[in-house]
């Protein structure tokens, strides 16, 4: 158990160096000088444009070797240091980050892990059940090949201008201030819905999908076909194809991280929703590097983060992995 | 990705084909004709099976229309067509937007560039995923080991996250590389997939004897590797295509595509900033995302099809 975290936590580091260096390298290795390309792009004034190369120059360091810049930026990464933001100039792009990060999590975490309950549940009720697979299945393919921007301005379009149930900017109403008040969370709420269900909706397809061919695959074994043929009661025959089932499909849900994430950023832009998704979208209109960097960063630790928990409930779940039978996730 | 798991749950559906028993026809009864070309016989399944052609006939409606609907389209899709805001009409069949363009114009050029994107980036993803996968899993060894940690790495790596920072800094001019960039970034599953496939493929006798003969590595894998998980590799090719599709989709919502040129995510991109859900506007932005679940939905409904017409385990009900 204890070598099959370890190789997994080699594999995490291994990916923030790399991930890091990646962060590093782009602006650097990019075809074309950086600097002159960043302000070509923002059309800035010519007095500006002077102001802002110099700040550049600075700030990526880029008037010491290579190798020495590299590791500034290690050293300045340790010490919680990723640059100024331009488009809110001066601060810095941790503060904006952690100012977001409360919003994305309470996006994230729910609709992660109730679609991956959810539609595991419904995949396994509908593999081999005639009438229930053939609502399941279409629905599925359907919510599974949506575009979550879309399903969020579908939903952003039905509830909120056509019968206006729901709000459809901000995480919670702007005559509030964000604090532990029953009013603010009932806002908050409200607010949260509609992008929680634009995520939650397109996963749950995923998962009841994956779980339903997982089951019927399971329940093709050989073992589900002996405890048949010995008079289980199909209930117990199903329950012990789900267990295992459930392996492959949270071995998924670690794959599935960088997409949820993906969804995360553009729902919430649609929705003005203030986490990192609509941060990025402030940095891509504002060409502001420090702050794109940042995000990627912040992104890449928790996806690595969460896939080591999903490790550790692995080993939790699966007995095989704790006595080193087999490599699993 | 979603689709990422069900890659895993097809490998083993296409494993299990390899190793099956004569085929059944639908009604249970063996085949009489046991002489039944190879060839032909797939294709008489795959024509029975209604998901697989419901699939098929759905992508090919949209690649005929992809290829006919810009001759049918009166104005360019950027042009100023006319009135401002129209619903659908006999004239403009899907309307305007608001800066007067014709939603039906951008909407078929759209799709050409999805189908861009979804072959080129799916493809280049399958090249490097197939040839990754392979190298790894027939070496083994350090090569193997290197690989795999390469491998691991950017699976791990959001992809959107990675491709945000590159698409910020190299300003994408054309689909061709914006597919190129979803290409490089979207193969680590597949890589895994084809090798854990190589695996359990090259302990065979059949390998062993192809060995022995002297043959090369490469000629091994190309003609006795490959062609015993041609159906997986062929579904491999489906997935990521569609997953290319949503990738390029999210990217150009975000503005980070060609902005010369018009796709399905871009028109979602300008009908969000005209705040055309608030007005209204539905004929703006729905038929840039049905677009999107009719091709990639398509894609996923023949995938599942052809597991069932390659693993008549699946086939029953």
């Amino acid at each position: 158990m204890t070598r099959y975290l370890l190789r997994k936590i080699v594999i995490y580091l291994v990916t923030f160096f790399v991930a890091v260096t990646i962060d590093w390298a782009i602006p650097r290795f990019m075809p074309g000088d950086p600097v002159e390309g960043l302000l070509a792009r923002m059309q800035a004034q010519p007095e500006a444009a002077a102001h802002l190369s110099g700040y550049y120059t600075q700030a990526f360091g880029f008037d010491v070797p290579l190798w020495q810049q590299y590791l500034n930026f290690w050293a300045a990464l340790f010490h919680g240091d990723l640059g100024l933001s331009i488009a809110n100039f001066p601060t810095p792009v941790t503060e904006l980050i952690w100012g977001a990060l409360p919003y994305t999590l309470a996006l994230l975490v729910p609709a992660i892990l109730l679609s991956f309950w959810a539609g595991n549940k419904v995949g396994a009720l509908a593999a081999r059940r005639k009438v229930l697979d053939n609502t399941v299945l279409p629905v599925g393919y359907v919510l599974t090949a949506t575009p979550q921007m879309w399903l969020a301005i579908i939903l952003a379009w039905l509830f909120a201008s056509t019968y206006a149930f729901f709000p459809v900017t901000g995480a919670y109403s702007l005559a509030l201030q964000p604090e532990w008040s029953l009013e603010f969370t009932r806002s908050f709420l409200h607010h949260w819905i509609l992008p929680f269900l634009a995520l939650f909706l397109v996963a749950f397809g995923g998962w009841a999908i994956g779980m339903r061919n997982m089951i019927i695959y399971e329940l093709e074994a050989d073992y589900s076909n002996y405890l048949a043929s010995l008079g289980a009661p199909t209930k117990l025959v199903r329950k012990y194809a789900y267990r295992n089932a459930l392996l492959p499909q949270i071995t998924g849900l670690a794959l599935a991280l960088g997409a949820v994430v993906a969804g995360a950023i553009v729902v919430e832009i649609v929705f003005a929703y203030p986490g990192l998704g609509t941060l990025t979208l402030n940095a891509i209109e504002n060409r502001d590097y420090f702050l794109m960097q940042g995000i990627f960063l912040f992104l890449i630790v928790g996806v690595l983060i969460a896939n080591f928990v999903i490790d550790v409930a692995y080993v939790i779940i699966d007995p095989r992995t704790r006595i080193g039978m087999q490599g699993g996730a | 990705m979603p689709v990422s798991e069900r890659g895993d749950v097809v490998g083993a559906g296409a494993q299990s084909a390899a190793q099956a028993s004569p085929p059944v026809t639908a009604t249970g009864t063996p085949l009489a004709t046991p002489a039944v070309a190879h060839r032909s016989e797939f294709l008489y399944f795959a024509f029975r099976n209604w998901k697989f052609v419901f699939g098929l006939v759905v992508i090919t409606s949209m690649l005929v229309l992809a290829l006919v609907g810009p001759l049918l389209a009166d104005h360019k899709p950027l042009e100023f067509a006319g009135p401002t805001d129209q619903p659908p009409s006999a004239e403009y069949w899907f309307g305007t937007t608001s800066f007067g363009q014709d939603v039906f114009a951008q909407f078929v050029y759209g799709l050409r560039a999805a189908f861009l994107v979804g072959a080129l980036g799916g493809g280049i993803a399958w090249l490097l995923g197939a040839g990754i996968g392979f190298t790894a899993g027939y070496r083994g060894g350090w090569v193997d080991d290197v690989l795999n940690m390469l491998t691991n790495v950017v699976l791990v790596i959001p992809t959107l996250a990675i491709l945000i920072i590159v698409a910020a800094y190299l300003n994408v001019h054309s689909y061709a590389t914006e597919a190129i960039l979803i290409g490089l970034t979207s193969w680590p599953w597949a890589a895994r997939a084809v090798r854990a496939q190589t695996f359990s493929l090259k302990t065979r006798e059949f390998v062993d004897i192809a060995r022995l003969s002297g043959r090369r590595t490469r000629q091994i894998i190309a003609t006795e590797i490959a062609p015993n998980m041609s159906s997986y590799l062929l579904m491999m090719f489906i997935l990521l295509f569609g997953g290319a599709i949503l990738i390029g989709a999210s990217l150009d919502f975000l503005g980070l595509g060609p902005a010369t040129s018009v796709s399905l995510g871009l028109m979602m991109h300008n009908a969000y900033l005209a705040t055309a859900m608030l007005l209204g506007f539905w004929w703006w932005f729905v038929p840039p995302g049905v677009g999107i679940i009719a091709i990639v939905g398509g894609l996923y409904v023949m995938n599942v099809g052809l597991d069932e017409v390659f693993n008549p385990k699946l086939r029953e009900l």
